[in-house]
């Protein structure tokens, strides 16, 4: 909403305060001023001036020579608008003037031909362009005939004026009015304002003669007026009703339009005018459309409607969308004579409606879309006719064509000042309460501390207790306040155990050299389904998606993190950053339904995508790029934070590379996988190498106990013994591990594999594998004999299981 | 034999001082206190002597021993140490050439204000809670006095998924659902952080995805007030002892009276500058008394319990305390934004 400081100041004089004292006032009552702007800013020396000769320029065909009468002198200008002639009065920016932008005026020769000066379009007054009056479009600004030369052009044109532009809240419909905001700044200033009562001549004829209202669904429209002014002659509003217009940030048209405009925005009122000879009967008929109607609209454009619109018809065809556009057809034109004023309430949602369907948004749409005054309705009809009588020559009919089934009641609430105190914490007395409602100018009884407030109609957002407890509480200052901390009884504050794991894991990973990052949730249908755990694969056949999505991007909920982290670092690769590794704890979303019709199960996942050198230090010759070791180093450095133990199993998943990809257990249970992307993938990218893994945190979390006991440090030596191992090239080392911790158990506390060989030196398809073992009773020493023995067992076994042989 | 000694001792001492090798040592070791040295010599001789003499000499024998045993117990320490100086002298290095690196990650930005701030509200009694992404239109909206056709539903158009799903446009519905749980008796002091989803298109100052944190505190007498010194004293943590806060009223639909809280400027102090568009405040966060149909849908008694919500974007937070310019930022994931904020 943009209020002229100008017009305010004739409802309430604001003149004690700046305007930005205004501003800081009207702030911290309610209603956020978002700036205060001067309509031009920066326009000196412009006055008006009368054109009294104007000729072409000798030496150029687009150029005029004019004379103009500024009062004190006579100067002579070259102007190259085509609207410029004899007799005009114009805004003449004389040498020393300036206009926006800093812009100087000085004396100068155009083609040989002095110029004094420089007759100004509204332009380059710095009029916003949408604001300006079509016909002054394309040329120089024109005054009415009346005006005084050399008058200072700028306050003529209201240039001097500020707008205060406010930032509404949806509630406050109340303040997208010139009234309701001085209702509002009385309230916040403890000034006076009342709207003024209309003061309408009619002539002897009734409206109601005239025509008849007929409304069908009264629910969509409870009222409507139709006033019927005769004889009115079309031509331009009166110079300050531009100006307030311009204010307002509406284009000036014709006085008709323009008074309904102008009502529009004193009231708050939206009203529509139809010239009464072209719509074509007496009847007027609201109704809901019918599916597939058509209307041309002002705009010209055809539009189709549907049962959810309502329509001003002639009883037969549709003149207007209600709330939202006229028709084409019964359009207020020059040679209208005689008009018919719709002033009318429609309810909110059928606008909405409307004005959604058609994309219209308009002043008026916006207003009737929040609910408009009940009780200043037919007033703001008969403020139009007030004007049209004086400004558009028109004889009003007595009276109007009517329907009225709207309500005008205005509600009570009833509230207690203890009450009141008790919600805000503050000590506010009887007297204070009663001086807040007198500076709202709400009605109400008092009986000691309570007040049955009435609340009128043009504050329809306030309904409740809760609401008057905000209107006291705004007046009464939110500055004025006391701070106070809450005496309910306190509760340890905290994070869950699930919550701590979660820092946990962050700190780990982050500690391990990985970045943490935030992606999108929101992805594109590929990328959704790409890379998905093993344990949530079936998922992926009916991936959640968007029922309208903004683009093919942010379309499905992603079921796996990876794609958008390979995102980020092919992101980064194009930059020339190489070496990253990159984590991130989400959710992703899992949905057993192929049509979604429940909430998707949302599982905390981590994710890993790691690419380039994983150290590098050249100068010593260490340099190391990332591998799968590395990635499953994290992921048991993971395991170890949380006390838990994985097991890896080679896998061909989709978008992995077939031989170097593991999905990870725990307890038997899938939990996750790790590997190298699959070069295809990697090169869809970008990327080079690339290892990522995944892993199912919230199953981790649930396996997570937290160690209590106390495990005794052994006291007594451990003794380590090698072996190396002849076996197949595809018996995995895992396997072998597996089998000598078992055999070995209770003795062997670690083994560990310390070289890998495949070669000359061995039979073709055989490899070797040397283990450390590590054997340890941690209550005595152990001997000799019993790790012979162990490992004697552990020969075996790893013989009978895997054909292993010890290397000679 | 006290002079041959005493020849001897000199002898030897003299011949360690002379010595410059271990094995110099050594061989003097040998020659003079080994089993055929002089020494042993000499003490073989002593049957000669008269009883008076033999402890004297004895005695005099042992004390030039020794002395020779420390002589060179001395010289090979003096020895030992010249060798490891120079060793260690060879083994010297450029301190100034570049470490080996430790590679140390960190938390992404929004990760460290969104736990500053639960630890803040930890610190005031709060828990935190979580809900999920994916909404019902019910606890999204409707729970919140947010009905079907509600006009404040266009001030955060959404990604719906089914007519009655949506993505989350706020953390809101974890207040509406922590509240239910509690079947309308037990206080509830809770901040909820989390992502949210609205149909905005990407650019400097909007993500369709990005992060709020809301808090809640429902209690029997919770006062305007409260919110009031509860926010106060997050404002003075988070942003500093000096900054003012002041509360604006406002609009919410889950809320009323509803506030929004400006803290002073920062880089004015609240004189009015290019940062705060001259107002000398910042806008930080939103907020107000529970709106009683959102208590009462909740299961309370709106006129026996009350209380506060509140609401804040961690980007905006990020935005204004670090100055960053764009909010893409926080999802591009450029390593070079990522690093810069990972000092503790």
């Amino acid at each position: 909403m943009l209020v002229s400081l100008n017009w305010l100041n004739e409802y309430i004089d604001v003149s004690a305060y700046s305007p930005e004292e205004l501003a800081e006032i009207i702030t911290k009552t309610g209603i956020e001023v978002e700036s205060v702007e001067p309509v031009a800013e920066g326009v000196t020396g412009v006055v008006v001036g009368h054109v009294t000769s104007c000729m072409q320029h000798p030496n150029a065909d687009k150029l005029n020579l004019c004379q103009v009468d500024v009062g004190e002198e006579t100067l002579q200008i070259v102007c190259g608008a085509p609207n410029v002639a004899v007799g005009q009065k114009v805004a003449v920016a004389v040498p020393g003037a300036v206009l926006p932008g800093n812009f100087k005026i000085k004396k100068t020769k155009l083609r040989g031909e002095a110029s004094n000066g420089m007759i100004c379009s509204l332009q380059e007054l710095g009029v916003d362009e949408k604001d300006v009056p079509k016909e002054y479009a394309e040329g120089i600004f024109v005054f009415p005939e009346d005006t005084e030369i050399g008058a200072d052009a700028v306050s003529e044109l209201n240039l001097d004026d500020l707008i205060i532009e406010l930032g509404l809240t949806p509630n406050r419909s109340d303040a997208m009015s010139m009234a309701g905001v001085a209702y509002e700044v009385a309230a916040a200033i403890d000034g006076a304002y009342t709207l003024a009562e209309e003061k309408v001549e009619t002539i002897d004829e009734k409206a109601s003669d005239l025509l008849t209202v007929e409304v069908d669904d009264p629910e969509a429209n409870p009222y409507y007026g139709a006033f019927v002014i005769k004889d009115v002659q079309i031509g331009p509003s009166p110079l300050w009703m531009r100006n307030r217009l311009t204010a307002a940030g509406i284009r000036p048209i014709n006085n008709v339009v323009d008074i309904t405009n102008y009502v529009l925005m004193e009231y708050g009122q939206p009203l529509h005018a139809f010239d009464y000879d072209r719509f074509g009967s007496q009847t007027i008929r609201t109704r809901r459309a019918e599916d597939g109607e058509k209307i041309v609209t002002l705009d010209d454009q055809e539009r189709t409607l549907n049962s959810r619109h309502l329509v001003i018809t002639n009883g037969e065809q549709p003149h207007a969308i209600a709330g939202v556009m006229g028709g084409a057809e019964s359009e207020v034109q020059e040679d209208t004579t005689t008009i018919i004023l719709e002033a009318a309430y429609f309810a909110p949602s059928v606008v909405r409606e409307a004005s959604k369907d058609h994309g219209l948004r308009s002043e008026s749409s916006s207003r009737f879309e929040k609910g408009v005054d009940p009780n200043r309705v037919e007033r703001a009809g008969k403020r139009a006719c007030e004007l049209l009588q004086k400004y558009a020559g028109g004889r009003v009919l007595e009276g109007n064509a009517s329907f009225d089934k709207l309500d005008r009641s205005e509600k009570q609430v009833t509230v207690r000042t203890s009450v009141i105190n008790d919600r805000l914490g503050t000590e506010i007395s009887n007297e204070e309460m009663a001086d807040i409602f007198r500076r709202l100018q709400f009605v109400y009884n008092q009986d000691g501390e309570q007040f049955d407030v009435t609340i009128p109609t043009r504050r329809g957002d306030i309904t409740i207790f809760e609401d008057i407890l905000e209107e006291v509480a705004r007046i009464y200052g939110y500055d004025n306040l006391p701070f106070t901390l809450p005496e309910g009884e306190s509760q340890a504050g905290g994070l869950t155990v699930n919550q701590q794991l979660k820092r946990r894991v962050k700190a780990y990973f982050e500690g391990a050299g990985l970045h943490e990052t935030i992606t999108y949730s929101l992805t594109h249908k590929d990328k959704a389904v790409m890379l998905v755990s093993p344990e949530v694969e079936e998922a992926a056949e009916s991936p959640v998606g968007l029922a309208m999505p903004m683009s093919e991007d942010h379309a499905y909920l992603r079921l796996s993190i990876l794609p958008e982290l390979l995102e980020s670092l092919s992101y980064n690769v194009a930059r020339r950053q190489e070496n990253l590794a990159y984590y991130e704890v989400g959710t992703v979303f899992i949905s057993d339904e192929e049509e979604v019709t429940k909430q998707p199960s949302e599982m905390l996942r981590a994710s890993g995508a790691l690419t380039g050198d994983w150290t590098s230090h050249l100068w010593q010759q260490e340099k190391k790029a990332v591998d799968f070791f590395v990635v499953k180093g994290i992921v048991e450095g993971l395991g170890d934070q949380l006390g838990l133990s994985f097991t890896y199993e080679k896998a061909k998943l989709p978008s992995m590379h077939p031989g170097r990809t593991a999905v990870i257990r725990h307890g038997g249970r899938v939990i996750g996988f790790a590997g190298q992307v699959h070069p295809k993938l990697q090169k869809e990218f970008g990327l080079k190498e690339t290892y990522v893994f995944d892993l199912n945190l919230e199953a981790l979390f649930q396996s997570y106990e937290k160690e209590e006991t106390f495990r005794v440090i052994p006291r007594h030596p451990s003794v380590s013994r090698d072996i190396a191992l002849v076996v197949d090239e595809d018996v995995s080392a895992g396997a072998i591990e597996a089998t000598i911790s078992e055999a070995g158990a209770p003795l062997v506390k670690d083994v560990q594999v310390f070289d890998v060989y495949q070669g000359e030196h061995l039979e073709a398809g055989k490899k070797s594998l040397a283990f450390r073992l590590l054997y340890l009773d941690p209550v005595r020493t152990l001997k000799d004999q019993e790790v012979e023995e162990a490992h004697e067992q552990i020969l075996a076994a790893v013989k009978d299981k895997h054909e292993a042989e010890l290397r000679g | 034999m006290k002079e041959r000694l005493e020849q001897l001792k000199q002898e030897a001492l003299q011949k360690v001082e002379n010595a410059d090798s271990i094995q110099g040592l050594k061989d003097i070791r040998v020659e003079y206190l080994g089993k055929k040295g002089p020494i042993t010599e000499v003490l073989r001789g002593m049957g000669k002597l008269s009883k008076e003499e033999r402890p004297v000499i004895g005695q005099l024998a042992n004390e030039v021993r020794e002395s020779i045993a420390d002589a060179i117990e001395a010289k090979q320490t003096g020895l030992e140490d010249e060798a490891l100086e120079k060793q260690l002298e060879e083994e010297s290095i450029d301190v100034t050439l570049p470490a080996r690196p430790v590679h140390v990650g960190g938390p992404h930005l929004l990760t460290s204000i969104v736990e500053e701030i639960e630890d803040l509200f930890i610190g005031m009694g709060f828990e935190i809670k979580e809900g999920p992404e994916v909404e019902t239109d019910y606890y999204n909206f409707e729970a919140l006095n947010l009905p079907k056709g509600h006009p404040a539903r266009d001030m955060q158009d959404s990604f719906y998924v089914t007519e009655e799903l949506l993505m989350r446009t706020h953390t809101s519905p974890v207040q509406a659902r922590t509240m239910g749980a509690r079947n309308g008796a037990e206080p509830v002091k809770m901040i909820c952080p989390g992502k949210v989803y609205r149909r905005d298109t990407d650019d400097a100052t909007h993500s369709h995805q990005f992060t709020q944190i809301e808090g809640l505190l429902v209690d029997k007498h919770v006062r305007m007030s409260d919110l009031k010194g509860v926010l106060n004293a997050f404002a003075k943590q988070m942003f500093g002892a000096e900054r003012e806060i002041r509360l604006r009223p406002s609009f919410f639909p889950f809320t009323e009276p509803s506030v929004e809280m400006d803290i002073s400027c920062k880089v004015c102090g609240g004189k009015g500058c290019s940062v705060c568009k001259g107002t000398g405040w910042i806008e930080i966060l939103g907020g107000g008394m529970v709106h009683p149909n959102v208590l009462e849908m909740a299961g309370y008694d709106s006129s026996e319990y009350s209380g506060f919500a509140f609401g804040m974007g961690p980007e905006r937070i990020a935005m204004l305390k670090y100055g960053v310019d764009d909010i893409r930022h926080f999802y591009t994931n450029d390593i070079r934004f990522l690093e810069q904020y990972h000092k503790a």
